[in-house]
């Protein structure tokens, strides 16, 4: 019979747990290799399920750009066509294997993306090279591709969250600055077949580009590579980055209430300030600041806004994923009618933190969630390299990740007050309103 | 293969058991058979509202969070028409805590009117969030209501309407409560590094003792068949027209399920697919179309939305998506488009299950659905579906007599405002 039935269960009393500060985390490594023309491959061999994904990461994001909107436009089309494939021939050869070929593009890089199961992989690599080495920009596409976007723009601009998004981001680094600047319709309009083909050219056919591979990867995964893109004229990056540094150029004022719905009932609330990149030693013990915060379900914005007061159905605070400048950001959307109270409570946390030490318990609760993430997040093969993918772009290395757990086990309330004093100053906050 | 083991406590509870020693992690997931579908018409979002209050406190556990993320743990939940699913994610070696945070909420709540106060305010700015506030977020409200005359898939999950939410009672919830969320009505699943011995010792300690409570017997009102084609307009405020389309289908343990399922993949399953091809690309009547189904427990619908091409009329699109159901009714669909979507379909299901989180989940749902073992058979039903099945299917479904379609229209006027920086 079961011990229950003998022993009265306490049930106001918790089993004891292990700390988190007790689990032992490790990044997988990876395996390097160099394909003929100097490309390196960061491949990542984990798991049991036969499938993969194959990354191409180039330096093609919207910074390389000579006009708006061109590195997106370049990046999207990379599947709609090539001199011997339409797009419907590249999009159901994908389909047929059951693969996704994702394309993203970002503020220094843009990526080419396929997974698939492993015993699909030789129909699909050599498909992937064409795309890299001719794709053609057809005027019909652009003209499909031009119109789509700017009806998607059009319902895009009716969401208060969307246009929020953008003007933070213009507040924060300056319109004209590649993180800041957004597309407007006539961006769109703008865009010629030669500004995307010489984009292509110079930024994909020939552009600087690194490979990341997971999964449970096959033994002859290198050859493979090798023989698809090894000998196209693409190049690894150089060693010094020849992206110029472009100014920023933060709004002057800091405030701004605009209505963009007249019928709105909710207000897209964004408080930000900038904040230096992941190479600032700050930057990851502000991580842990910020779990306190806002980083998380149990975090002190949530508890007080939404679990509280019932003013949104969600709030968070992030530091921005970004490489030459972050920045600290708190984003909600509450009532239209509490939007005042909810930014009064939003700074009331920001100086609680600066005046008051964060007790242990609540430490130790940001602590061990965070650790349990990172052990929950290393799960699976396509997590550990996003984890890799973000030490590599940013020019580090493991002791990077191990640097971070360190921060977490061992910072201690009195650094986090400094922190908080240092960096959660509400005058230094933007703040938007958009109803 | 996915395994697992199987067995019943005396009180009711099914417990599933996955055993996965690749990861650190353990996932404890408890499904409740209930969803919006059970609700009072006059009290509907409520299925809703009280997954919220699951985490206001229990009986003996004053505050959810804050143990659970002590133990390294994140967790979450989701109501849908059918079900409500909690799940929580945490370091092998902290088990228990889940156990214990998740059986006394099952034993019974704390039932704190400060609780029920906020997630009242909670849940009406969700409900503002994702449907007031967002163009086009009452379409759903409406088609629900054109296409069930009589199932409860004719409220949403978020709820019919605000004011239900705001008149919700302290008394309701205790009522909700222990007709539903009792052991006879609840599955647990728990997978990743663990035994199905420890989870058995476990289960025993800590759900053991719960009273059964009574099973609910579930006896919804059944949807007639549709025998007239149904038409709605409307006119919003939005930058374009949109087209939706509605076929009620299979239910989810039908064999027809499989064959809707893969009919949704030929019209709208990726950038191939034929919607796509010939309205998006080759007709430029959309800039966006899409295909789906509900894939609701009880008999669900095939779905076709897409936002028209500004200046072309409602009349042309819609007569232009009808061409390709037509075609859908009028020849089988190709032996290469049947090998693609069958593949799609297998690459789908193996990228889902990498996850451990997605495997404990799909077994509650398979549990739910009356047989688990569904998890292991579900490829081999979809590699078994003929071409001469899915024309013989897409004749029923797309029947013109079946159809629902709403004219979502954009106000005329100017066109939209400018944002400008202050």
């Amino acid at each position: 019979m079961p011990v229950t039935k003998l022993h009265k269960l306490d049930r106001t009393v918790a089993p004891p747990i292990k700390d988190a500060i007790e689990f032992e985390l490790s990044l997988p490594p990876y395996k390097k290799s160099v394909l003929s023309n100097g490309v390196e491959v960061y491949a990542i061999d984990l798991g049991d399920v036969e499938a993969m994904m194959v990354s191409l990461i180039f330096d093609a994001g919207n910074s390389w750009e000579g006009k708006k909107s061109v590195a997106a436009a370049a990046n999207t089309l990379l599947k709609n066509g090539t001199s011997t494939r339409t797009a419907f021939d590249i999009n159901e050869h994908f389909d047929y294997y059951g693969a996704y070929l994702n394309r993203a593009a970002h503020h220094e890089t843009a990526e080419l993306t396929l997974h698939c199961l492993n015993k699909h992989v030789g129909e699909l690599l050599p498909v992937v090279a064409e795309i890299l080495s001719e794709s053609i920009y057809s005027q019909e596409e652009l003209d499909i591709y031009k119109k789509n976007s700017q009806q998607r723009l059009q319902v895009n601009l009716k969401k208060s969250e969307f246009v929020a998004g953008r003007l933070i981001d213009a507040y924060l680094y300056g319109a004209d600055h590649p993180y800041g600047r957004y597309s407007m319709p006539e961006d769109y309009q703008a865009l010629q077949r030669e500004d995307l083909t010489a984009f292509f050219n110079q930024y994909y056919r020939n552009g600087a580009c690194r490979i990341l591979a997971a999964g449970k990867l096959p033994a002859d995964l290198i050859p493979r590579l090798e023989a698809a893109f090894g000998s196209l004229p693409m190049h690894p990056p150089a060693a010094v980055s020849g992206l110029p540094v472009f100014p920023i150029l933060p709004a002057k004022e800091k405030k701004y209430n605009i209505v963009n719905d007249a019928n709105g009932v909710q207000g897209s609330i964004r408080i930000a300030r900038n904040f230096p990149n992941r190479h600032h030693p700050d930057f990851q013990k502000v991580q842990v600041l910020n779990n306190v915060f806002g980083g998380f379900f149990g975090s002190r914005l949530m508890e007080n806004i939404r679990e509280d007061k019932g003013y949104t159905y969600g709030i968070h605070s992030y530091l921005v994923n970004n490489r030459q400048e972050s920045a600290l950001m708190i984003s909600t959307e509450a009532g239209k009618e509490v939007c005042a109270p909810a930014i009064e409570e939003v700074y009331k946390e920001m100086n609680l933190l600066r005046e008051e030490l964060i007790g242990e318990e609540e430490l130790q609760q940001a602590r061990n969630f965070t650790i349990g993430a990172i052990l929950g997040d290393l799960d699976g093969p396509f997590h550990v390299a996003s984890r890799w993918k973000s030490i590599l772009l940013n020019g580090f290395d493991v002791n990077y990740f191990n640097e971070g757990v360190r921060i977490i086990k061992t910072i201690g309330p009195e650094e986090l007050r400094e922190l908080a004093i240092k960096w959660l100053d509400p005058a230094a906050f933007f703040e938007l309103v958009i109803v | 293969m996915i395994k697992y083991d199987r067995f019943i406590l005396a009180n009711g509870l099914r417990v599933l058991v996955h055993e996965d020693a690749s990861t650190p992690m353990v996932v404890v997931n408890v499904l409740y058979d209930v969803g919006a579908r059970d609700e009072d018409p006059k009290r509907t979002g409520f299925a809703h509202l009280f997954e919220h209050l699951m985490f206001g406190g229990s009986v003996n556990i004053e505050d959810f969070e804050t143990p659970l993320q002590l133990a390294g743990g994140e967790n979450n939940a989701y109501t849908t028409n059918d079900f409500t699913n909690y799940y929580i994610q945490l370091p092998a070696e902290n088990i228990e805590t889940a156990f214990w945070l998740e059986s006394d909420r099952m034993l019974s709540l704390a039932f704190s009117e400060k609780s029920l106060e906020v997630q009242r305010k909670v849940v009406m700015e969700e409900f503002k969030e994702h449907y007031i506030n967002k163009p086009y977020g009452d379409a759903w409200f409406k088609l629900r209501e054109l296409v069930y005359l009589r199932h409860p898939y004719r409220w949403m999950t978020i709820g019919s309407d605000l004011s239900h939410i705001e008149q919700a009672k302290l008394e309701d919830v205790k009522n909700f409560f222990f007709k539903y969320y009792r052991p006879a009505n609840a599955i647990l699943v728990v997978a990743g590094k663990t035994t199905a011995q420890q989870v058995r010792e476990l289960a025993e300690k800590w759900f053991g003792d719960i009273p059964a409570g009574e099973k609910y017997v579930r006896a919804l009102p059944q949807e007639p068949t549709q025998k007239e084609a149904r038409k709605m307009e409307l006119t919003a405020d939005v930058p374009l027209d949109a087209l939706y389309k509605c076929y009620p289908m299979a239910s989810r343990t039908e064999p027809g399920y499989y064959i809707a399922d893969l009919i949704t993949e030929v019209l709208g399953g990726g950038a191939s697919s034929r919607l796509h091809q010939s309205l998006v690309k080759e007709k430029k009547l959309f800039s966006h179309i899409e295909c789906y189904h509900t894939g609701s427990v009880d008999p669900g619908l095939v779905v076709i939305e897409g936002k028209l091409i500004k200046g072309v009329s409602m009349a042309a699109a819609d007569a232009a998506v009808e061409a390709e159901l037509a075609r859908m009714m009028a020849e089988p669909i190709t032996d290469k488009e049947l090998a693609k979507v069958k593949n799609k379909t297998e690459s789908a299901i193996v990228f889902e299950d990498m996850s451990v989180m997605n495997r404990a989940n799909s077994l509650a749902i398979y549990e739910l659905l009356g047989d688990v073992e569904m998890m292991n058979t579900e490829l081999d039903k979809y590699q078994a579906v003929t071409a001469a099945e899915m024309l013989d299917t897409s004749r029923h479904i797309f029947d013109p007599l079946n159809s629902n379609t709403l004219y979502y229209r954009a106000l005329e006027g100017p066109g939209p405002k400018e944002n400008t920086q202050k």
